[in-house]
C-alpha cells in the first residue's frame, strides 16, 4: 500500500497531545474530535467557547494598487465599496455561473486578505495567478485558529486587548509576544467569536494560553461541521459546486446591486438570466420530521414517488436534539413548510421545507 | 450456561442455547462516538453471517451493524428507539441490539473469545 503524505498544520502534535482523533480531510491530517467529543464539543461552542485550528484553510494575501477592482473580476460581489478592516463573504464563479469556491474577503490598507477552503486552495491560487496582475502570496507561514462561542470576545480580549470593539466581519492588526497577528470578527459556526491569523512559530504558545481558560474546549472538524450546519452555513463540495449558482444556492445576496447591472465577472450571463427569469432548484433547509438523520446524497421526493432533489448535507443537530438537512429541490417545491420525503435506506420518510438557519446567529453587528 | 463470542467486527453474542443475544463492544462506542440514533432493517428476517442487520448514527456518521452468525433476527431492543445513547453507556448489557436464532453453531468457532478480541483490538490502537 503506498502511503499518502498527509500535510500537517503547526499544531499536529498539539492535537495528538490533547488526545484528538486525525484523520485525513483535504490532504491535511486533522482533528476530528478531541476527548469530549462531538456532541460535548459542540455544545461546549454554543454555551462557552470553542476553540479550532483551521489552518489548513488558505490564506492568501495580495497586493496592489487597484487589487480590490481586479478582483471583482472573478467574483459577483462589491469589494471596492469595503472600508479598510472589513470583510466580506463571496464566491468564484466560472463562466457559467457555476461555485469554484467560496472564501472570505478582507480589505487591508493597501492589500487584501482571502480565505480560501483547504481543497480548493491549489486552484484558486492558480486561478488568481492566470487573472490578476498584482503580488500573490499564499501565506504559508501563518496558522488560522478560531475562537467561537460567547465566551470567546471576553477570553480573548484578556490576551489581546482591542479585540472586543471589533463587530462582526471586522478584522484589525494586533500583536502577540511581539509578532504581529490579524484578528476577526467572524467565523464558521453561527456564535459570535474571532479568527486569528498568527505566525506559526507562536501558535502553539498562544492555543495554549487560550486552553488554560477553562472556559475553552479543543473543538475537532466534527463539530464544526454540524455547528456550520445549525447556522445554515454552506460546505464548498456539498452544498456548494461549480453544479450550482449563487442564485440557485440562495446566495444570491453576495451579488451587489452595482454588479448585478455593470456585470464584469465569469458567468455575468446565466447568472443575469436566472436573476431576471428565475431559477429550477434551489438550496433550502430540511427538517426531517422522525429521528432518522438523513445523510448527504439522500433523495427528496414528493408524496407519489417523483425525485426532486437531494439532500447535501444532513446529520443531528445536537442543539436541537433532531436530526437536520439542507439540500436542493426543484424551485417549484421551494416553500418554506412544502412536506417531502427522504428515502433514507428504502424508507421513505417525512419531511418539510425550512428556512435557515436552524439555530438562530449570534454574530456580533454593528 | 451462557458463552460470549467477539467478532472482527465489533460485535459481542451472548449464546445461549440455540439463542444469541448481539450487541457492539465498548471499543466500537468509542469509535462511533455518541450514538443519536438506532433502528433494525432487517426484523424477523433470515440472515446470513456477515449480513447488515441494523444501523447506528452517531453524530458524525451512519454505521452497520452485521450479524456475527446465519439465524433468524427474532427480537430488537426497543429503549434503542427512545435512547439510542445506551449503546454508548451501557453497550454490553442494557444496550443490546437484537436476538438471534444461531442455526449453525459451528459458525461460533471463527469468532473470538474475550481474551482473543482484547488482543486483537490492541493491535488496533
Amino acid at each position: 500500500m503506498p502511503q499518502i503524505k498527509l500535510d500537517k498544520t503547526p499544531l499536529e502534535m498539539f492535537h495528538k497531545e490533547h488526545g484528538a482523533t486525525m484523520v485525513e480531510f483535504a490532504g491535511y491530517s486533522m482533528p476530528l474530535q478531541y476527548q469530549l467529543g462531538i456532541k460535548g464539543e459542540h455544545l461546549h461552542t454554543r454555551s462557552k467557547s470553542g476553540l479550532f485550528d483551521v489552518s489548513h484553510m488558505g490564506q492568501i494575501r495580495l497586493k496592489g494598487v487597484s487589487v480590490l477592482k481586479d478582483l471583482e473580476s472573478l467574483v459577483p460581489s462589491d469589494l471596492q465599496s469595503l472600508e479598510v478592516g472589513a470583510m466580506r463573504y463571496t464566491v468564484f464563479t466560472n463562466e457559467s455561473g457555476g461555485i469554484l469556491d467560496d472564501l472570505i474577503v478582507t480589505r487591508g490598507d493597501g492589500y487584501a486578505l482571502l480565505v480560501l477552503n483547504a481543497a480548493s486552495k491549489v486552484a484558486g491560487l492558480e486561478l488568481l495567478q492566470e487573472n490578476l496582475d498584482c503580488e500573490i502570496e499564499l501565506m504559508t507561514g501563518s496558522a488560522l485558529l478560531a475562537l467561537q462561542g460567547p465566551g470567546s470576545v471576553k477570553i480573548l480580549n484578556e490576551l489581546v486587548p482591542g479585540v472586543e470593539k471589533l463587530f462582526f466581519l471586522q478584522s484589525a492588526e494586533f500583536t502577540f509576544l511581539g509578532s504581529p497577528i490579524t484578528v476577526s470578527r467572524s467565523g464558521y459556526t453561527g456564535e459570535d467569536g474571532f479568527e486569528v491569523s498568527i505566525p506559526k512559530s507562536d501558535v502553539r504558545k498562544f492555543a495554549e494560553i487560550l486552553l488554560n481558560d477553562p472556559d475553552v474546549a479543543l473543538v475537532g472538524l466534527g463539530a464544526r461541521d454540524a455547528l456550520r450546519l445549525e447556522a445554515g452555513l454552506c460546505l464548498y463540495g456539498q452544498d456548494l459546486s461549480k453544479d450550482v449558482t449563487p442564485v440557485e444556492a440562495s446566495l444570491s445576496w453576495v451579488i451587489s446591486k452595482r454588479r448585478r447591472e455593470e456585470g464584469n465577472f465569469p458567468g455575468f450571463g446565466p447568472i443575469k438570466e436566472q436573476l431576471v427569469s428565475g431559477i429550477k432548484k434551489r438550496r433550502v433547509g430540511i427538517l426531517p420530521l422522525g429521528k432518522a438523520p438523513a445523510r448527504a446524497g439522500c433523495e427528496i421526493i414528493l408524496d407519489g414517488g417523483r425525485k426532486i432533489g437531494s439532500i447535501t448535507s444532513g446529520g443531528y443537530s445536537p442543539t436541537l436534539e433532531r436530526p437536520i438537512a439542507m439540500g436542493y429541490v426543484e424551485e417549484l417545491f421551494s416553500k418554506i413548510g412544502t412536506e417531502v420525503l427522504l428515502l433514507v435506506r428504502g424508507k421513505y420518510l417525512p419531511a418539510k421545507i425550512v428556512d435557515l438557519p436552524f439555530v438562530n446567529t449570534k454574530y456580533f453587528r454593528q | 450456561m451462557s458463552k460470549t463470542y467477539f467478532s472482527k467486527e465489533h460485535e459481542w453474542i451472548e449464546v445461549e442455547g440455540d439463542l444469541g443475544t448481539v450487541g457492539i463492544t465498548s471499543y466500537a462506542q468509542e469509535q462511533l462516538g455518541d450514538i443519536v440514533f438506532a433502528e433494525v432493517t432487517k426484523l424477523k428476517e433470515k440472515v446470513s453471517r456477515n449480513d447488515d442487520v441494523a444501523v447506528v448514527e452517531s453524530v458524525k456518521a451512519a454505521s452497520d451493524i452485521f450479524a456475527p452468525v446465519s439465524g433468524t433476527v427474532i427480537q430488537w431492543n426497543d429503549l434503542l428507539d427512545d435512547a439510542p445513547e445506551t449503546l454508548n453507556s451501557d453497550p454490553t448489557k442494557s444496550g443490546w441490539v437484537f436476538k438471534i436464532t444461531v442455526d449453525a453453531p459451528e459458525e461460533l468457532q471463527e469468532l473470538m473469545d474475550e481474551e482473543a478480541y482484547n488482543k486483537f483490538i490492541q493491535e488496533l490502537k
